[in-house]
């Protein structure tokens, strides 16, 4: 009989996170799956080597210990992408997990690459004047796709293929940037809840502190996923599983408990997200077109790069 | 006493050849550890998301890679699953019965799921034919494929046309990963008490041998088993992990079983025959149920209930629109259903 195994505790001898009853799994499964959903996913591409951009953050770390795990630390390259306003804490916490794997890393800052185009006191970049005044959100984009840029490139060099370290509740939510951090070859972790990302991080050895941290997009100083969208992601989390892993009516989950005014703005964020998680349409126009009625595998015979 | 090799393998997606030679070494692996029957995994010659792949992988029941199997059958049983195309070019999921160097018996998955994350009946035509074989075994043979077992019929008509040796070749892919059941994987639990509760009913072994591997976003979990005619696991094959899993049983305990729990000399035949042709025959508008609520379909017994289709309803782009619960109609008070 599998069981759920205690919750890491910090110093003083409380649970590092919440984590909701329902969404509990076997880590042990989990950690089985996805290795070897990433053994089979590099083999099927005639790759041996993964490329991933590391945060600080609880999603890339865990990615990295799962890759390592499966194929070896040396065959992962960690890239650190920190921008100018970026938390020199993640930073730290990015080179506590290098060190801690022994994997092989790059550091490179993605200030000047995003600085030539928004500007930077004052002056002009090659998005104009207008740039200079460019919200936040702007701003936050530019870096994740830069970082996506980056990353890609990187893979040549390391001959590797970019694993994504997002996760289930921010891509139903859509809280990504599309072709920026949600770009990858594949996704070892995007059927995982954030509660379910921190307690299979525990089980992985994950560094506490990283764990126990509050998650951050970190595109602007002292931001907080939580802060930002006015949730916390034990209940963000269990109100996206019942309404669509479990297929419960909002009503029904009214009757749980839940809030009727944020299942409802969770329920807007996932229809509004839509577009974010799937591949883009094209016009229906010859007799067989791409992903219409031209339906074959990633990986067949003969797609392996050889 | 008879050695059953499972054979719980990853097959390379769309590499019929590649396939073709693993199957024949594990044939001779098998055949070098004294079994008397080898079971393959469902489309274990040609891996099973194929998709429009389907049509480059079939083969008509003449093909000589299938003759070259057959061939390495002599002195033992052999199930494998490939791509079956008919004279009219369907295509079918097929799992065949190769022994003594023929093909016995070719079964065509009868129910191809088509739902959640599969979308067989998309690519494949279904199946008509539930029937058992005779088999140098000395039993009858039954074979069903993955999503045949999940239909209660199928286990029980096999064993009713004389099975007492039951076969299901899948390619189940995990889900539902939870951290409260007998082995952390909700299809794993599922499957295992469904074969079991079979292997009790039909008073017969039943052999699931399920693949592993990755394909796609699909991760197969194996877990392949062999179950007793009392119902009891003899053999639990690892959850993931490749390998040709060797298991002896003891025909015998078929015999023992059904003369201490003759459930099938019980079975009620006309009695279903009958019920099943009423229940046809209403669903056409063909004839009325006496005993059916006022207001019910044709072919069911019980009238809907107003109010009960709105729950559960998906997300909605509009979920204001979602009716509040003093908005739904009353609910209509109970009463007897039956008279």
């Amino acid at each position: 009989m599998s069981e759920v195994q205690p919750l890491p505790v910090d110093d003083d001898g409380r649970p590092l996170f919440e984590l909701p009853d329902e969404l509990a799994i076997d880590t042990d499964v989990a950690r089985r799956v996805i290795t070897g959903f990433i053994q089979g996913q590099l083999r099927q591409a005639g790759f041996e080597r993964c490329v991933l951009g590391l945060s600080g953050g609880i999603d890339s770390a865990l990615v990295a210990y799962l890759v390592a795990e499966a194929i070896g630390a040396d065959r992962l390259l960690c890239v650190l992408m920190p921008y100018r306003t970026s938390s020199p804490a993640s930073r730290l916490d990015a080179e506590t997990i290098v060190a801690d794997l022994g994997c092989p890393s790059e550091l490179v800052e993605i200030t000047p690459m995003v600085d030539a185009y928004v500007g930077r006191d004052g002056t002009p970049g090659a998005g104009g004047p207008e740039a200079l005044e460019a919200s936040p959100v702007r701003r936050g984009n530019l870096m994740a796709r830069t970082r996506m840029a980056v990353l890609y490139d990187q893979s040549v060099v390391f001959a590797g293929l970019v694993v994504g370290t997002g996760n289930k509740t921010e891509s139903l939510i859509g809280y990504t940037t599309l072709f920026g951090d949600s770009a990858c070859a594949f996704n070892p972790v995007g059927d995982l809840y954030k509660s379910q990302v921190r307690q299979l991080a525990a089980a992985m050895g994950v560094p506490k502190e990283v764990i126990a941290k509050a998650p951050s997009a970190d595109l602007w100083p002292d931001q907080t996923d939580e802060g930002e969208g006015a949730f916390s992601y034990p209940v963000l989390d269990r109100i996206l599983y019942w309404r669509i892993d479990r297929r419960r009516g909002v009503d029904e989950l009214v009757e749980m408990g839940f809030d009727r005014a944020l299942i409802e703005r969770v329920d807007r964020l996932v229809a509004t997200s839509e577009f974010k998680r799937q591949v883009p349409p094209v016009a229906k126009l010859g007799p067989r077109t791409a992903g219409v009625d031209y339906l074959y595998p990633r990986r067949r015979p003969g797609s392996a790069r050889s | 006493m008879l050695r059953i090799a499972l054979a719980q393998f990853a097959p390379i997606l769309g590499a019929l050849d590649d396939n073709l030679v693993r199957h024949h070494e594990l044939i001779e692996e098998a055949r070098a550890g004294g079994a008397g029957l080898v079971v393959f995994p469902e489309l274990g010659l040609t891996g099973y998301q194929l998709q429009d792949l389907a049509a480059d992988v079939a083969m008509h029941l003449g093909d000589p890679r299938l003759a070259s199997l057959a061939a390495a059958t002599r002195g033992l049983s052999a199930a494998v699953s490939f791509v079956e195309e008919s004279g009219d070019h369907r295509l079918f999921i097929a799992a065949a019965l190769m022994e003594d160097g023929e093909i016995r018996h070719v079964h065509r998955k009868v129910y191809l799921p088509t739902y959640g994350l599969f979308d067989e009946r998309r690519f494949f035509a279904p199946g008509d034919v539930i029937r058992a074989t005779p088999s140098r075994l000395g039993v009858g043979v039954g074979i069903g494929v993955c999503e045949d077992f999940w239909h209660l019929q199928t286990p029980q008509l096999l064993a009713l046309d004389g099975a007492q040796l039951l076969l299901n070749v899948s390619s189940s892919p995990g889900r539902d990963l939870a951290a409260r059941n007998e082995v952390g994987l909700g299809t794993a639990t599922s499957w295992r008490a469904l074969m079991r509760t079979y292997a009790q009913l039909t008073t017969s072994f039943v052999v699931f041998v399920n693949r592993v591997g990755v394909e796609e976003s699909m991760t197969f979990w194996g877990g392949s088993e062999v179950i007793g005619p009392s119902g009891e696991p003899i053999f639990s094959a690892p959850l993931f992990d490749e390998g040709l899993y060797q298991v002896d049983v003891h025909l015998e305990d078929v015999r023992r079983e059904r003369i201490a729990l003759p459930l099938l000399r019980e079975e009620r035949l006309e009695l279903q025959a009958r019920e099943l042709q009423r229940i046809v025959a209403e669903r056409a508008g063909l004839a009325t149920d006496s005993t059916a609520d006022p207001g019910a379909e044709p072919g069911l017994a019980v009238a809907p209930v107003p109010g009960r289709a709105e729950r559960g309803a998906e997300p909605e782009a509009e979920p204001a629109s979602e009716p509040g619960a003093e908005e739904s109609p009353e609910p209509i008070s109970l009463r007897s259903r039956r008279r």
